[in-house]
């Protein structure tokens, strides 16, 4: 498996040289330079991953990252004013958190103090040896994450979030990943957020930066849920057209916790989103919901494994894909019942609309059971629009292309219909509707 | 109002009308009956212009103007309404959001302004409380998860909202109880204009004794073999369809 080779691709030799030049001037002390040391030498050992990985079949990152690009430099005042320019949840009252090229900007960001929590920049709490940044890196995924490694060797920037038990956040917080420039850099960004016994938090994150820059991202977030604990963790991957966009959920639940995950995928000209969730107390319920809408060459790749690993959980997996002109999405789904997670409740349904000949839907949904007692259902269906459907809103005089954006709505309503909190649904439809509108116009 | 003549229609290659001549004037209601596979309901996906029905002879023209080759959206903005045999189920469209849009693009064609949001709704309530329709029905997505007698209130409801010129009434009877019938056939009746023709297509007598039409004809083997008054109806209640089609051939 762990075959040892040579550094050999331009980018990996690039990501190399990076990662020589920059390990030095990261922030922390030995034990946290020893982290990035390991991390980068398990990366040296396998590379970029690459089709053969099964993990990675469908989004082979060695051929698909030719260069690597150069380490972002932090954002000057121009890459400060277009950060504000965009902001796609602008509307909605959020506790803004904001990276811009992958570093945080305090003067951007809203660190009014609030009871319960705790918020402390990355950069700041490795410099200060913070309590919070000794659980980085806790919860590791099922297999070995190259992308993952890579982020853990560049640890440096992000933010680090604490609800502290009890608390009850009535505003969601917002964690803004934003690119802003012209020229191709790379970004690593490392989030975590840790819910205490029975708080409750909303934490989103976006993604945007600019068409027409191949910038790269690579951002991970870790979630420690404990008892009881809610949380909602909602996605907006809005990056620019040509971008490189890879992304880690890491994500460890406790007794009778309720978690979300939602996302809208949009953005980037390739993408992988990589999440695990390990339901590790009994009573825990975990929804897990996405969107993805490509066209032109857009590639998307999501990739979930949820780890049902003690009994009596329930999970409900859904994921939309709409795949218009010749983009390809990319859904790989594993529930996994562990031997003693007896009476899990597990559901997971993949849905891929193809609205193009040339468009590719990739789908794989698995379940691997252990237990006995379980009740375990996944279903991946793959399809152009239903021309019954059609007919039926054409008969009722709605014109063919709003009849088709009505129909593309509702496929990719349902899962968009899991975020509870009000604005930030409406933004996420109104994106996804935005999406629509500009298909109409070339239609 | 609508002229048939000598209509050929053929479905993936099975040929389902065979030379069917039919005029409907204004104010008239029509019904047609026929045994299963007379070719009813293709007659109406014909009208409606559902894809994949080949005509291969005949003509069509409602008001003086050629339908067949319309697109279903355009025949509908031109007045035409099919009410469903089976109205489709769309998850994740809300009843509300499906009307309004249907009833602004019809409007927008026939010149109107779209209707404000409130006016909107105003004119829902009223129109669903008529056929006593549940309003959170309607904040339910299409069809979905609704009752057979549900799904064909829905239908009138939107044929009452979008005021077509002429309705064809699919086997609107179909899967119906008595109560619901009853409603449907009084929300069919309250729409019956002296501008307004209905073509009512049904298997069973029953909906007739509710829908009373001028009149009535019998199809068989993709044609109309007999027309007659309401008493034709009764006559085939007794007499069965095979009697009668035996006679006209």
């Amino acid at each position: 498996m762990n075959e040892v080779r040579p550094i050999r691709t331009n980018a990996e030799q690039s990501i190399a040289a990076a990662f020589q030049a920059a390990k030095t001037k990261l922030p922390g002390g030995p034990d946290i330079a020893s982290l990035r040391e390991r991390a980068f030498a398990k990366f040296a050992d396998t590379g970029l991953p690459h089709r053969r990985v099964e993990e990675w079949k469908y989004t082979d990152l060695r051929t698909l990252l030719r260069e690597a690009a150069p380490l972002a430099a932090p954002p000057n005042a121009a890459a400060l004013s277009a950060a504000r320019e965009i902001d796609a949840l602008a509307a909605i009252k959020l506790r803004r958190l904001v990276l811009v090229n992958g570093t945080f900007v305090a003067e951007l960001s809203d660190l009014q103090p609030e009871k319960g929590l705790t918020i402390v920049p990355l950069a700041r709490a490795l410099a200060d040896k913070h309590a919070l940044a000794a659980r980085l890196g806790a919860i590791k995924p099922e297999t070995f994450d190259a992308v993952l490694a890579l982020n853990m060797a560049f640890l440096n920037e992000g933010v680090l979030i604490e609800v502290a038990e009890g608390a009850v956040l009535e505003r969601p917080i917002v964690i803004r990943h934003v690119f802003a420039g012209g020229t191709a850099a790379a970004t690593f960004a490392r989030n975590l957020l840790v819910v205490g016994r029975g708080a409750k938090v909303t934490l989103v994150e976006s993604f945007e930066g600019p068409d027409g820059v191949d910038y790269q991202t690579n951002s991970a977030l870790e979630l420690h849920a404990a008892d009881r604990a809610n949380v909602a963790l909602v996605r907006l991957q809005a990056e620019g057209n040509a971008a490189l966009h890879l992304s880690t959920l890491l994500c460890e639940a406790a007794e009778d916790a309720e978690i979300l995950t939602c996302g809208l995928t949009t953005g980037a000209a390739t993408s992988r989103h990589s999440a695990t969730i390990r339901l590790a107390g009994r009573r825990t319920n975990l929804r897990v919901a996405g969107a993805t809408l490509l066209r032109d060459r857009q590639h998307a790749d999501t990739t979930l494994v949820v780890d049902h690993a003690v009994p009596d959980c329930a999970s409900r997996e859904m994921f939309r894909t709409v795949l218009d002109e010749t983009s390809r999405g990319v859904v790989q789904g594993r529930i996994v019942v562990r031997p003693d997670a007896q009476k899990t409740d597990a559901r997971m349904s993949l849905g891929a609309l193809l609205l193009a000949e040339a468009a590719e839907a990739d789908q794989k949904p698995e379940l691997e059971i252990f237990a006995d007692d379980v009740q375990c259902g996944h279903g991946a269906t793959s399809g152009a629009l239903d021309p019954q459907l059609l007919f039926y809103l054409m008969a009722r005089g709605i014109p063919r292309k709003q009849a088709e954006a009505l129909l593309i709505q509702s496929f990719f309503g349902e899962a968009l219909e899991q975020i509870a909190h009000e604005g930030l649904r409406a933004a996420f439809v109104d994106r996804a509707t935005a999406w629509l509108a500009v298909r109409e116009k070339s239609l | 109002m609508l002229e048939i003549k000598n209509l050929h229609v053929e479905v993936a290659d099975r040929k389902i009308l065979q030379g069917l001549d039919l005029s409907v004037a204004a104010g008239k209601v029509h019904a047609i009956m026929g045994p299963n596979g007379s070719g009813k309901s293709t007659l109406a996906y014909v009208l409606a212009g559902k894809d994949g029905y080949d005509v291969t002879e005949g003509s069509v023209r409602f008001e003086g103007e050629d339908l067949l080759g319309l697109p279903p959206d355009e025949r509908a903005a031109k007045g035409i309404f099919l009410a469903f045999q089976y109205p489709m189920e769309i998850p994740g469209v809300a009843t509300m959001t499906f009307l309004r849009t249907a009833l602004n693009a019809l409007r927008k064609r026939r010149g109107q302004a779209e209707l404000s949001t409130p006016d909107f709704l105003r004119l829902v309530r009223e129109k669903a409380k008529d056929l006593a329709i549940d309003p959170e029905m309607l904040k339910r997505a299409v069809n979905t998860g609704f009752s057979g007698g549900e799904k064909k209130r829905n239908e009138i409801l939107q044929m009452a909202l979008l005021e077509p010129k002429l309705c064809v009434l699919d086997e609107t009877d179909s899967g119906l109880d008595i109560d619901a019938l009853k409603i449907v056939a009084d929300g069919v009746n309250g729409l019956r204009s002296p501008r307004r023709a209905m073509i009512v297509i049904t298997h069973y007598q029953r909906l007739l004794d509710y829908i009373v039409p001028d009149v009535v004809h019998i199809m068989a083997k993709g044609r109309i073999v007999r027309s007659g008054g309401p008493e034709l109806a009764l006559e085939l209640e007794q007499r069965g369809y095979a009697a009668i089609e035996a006679e006209a051939a």
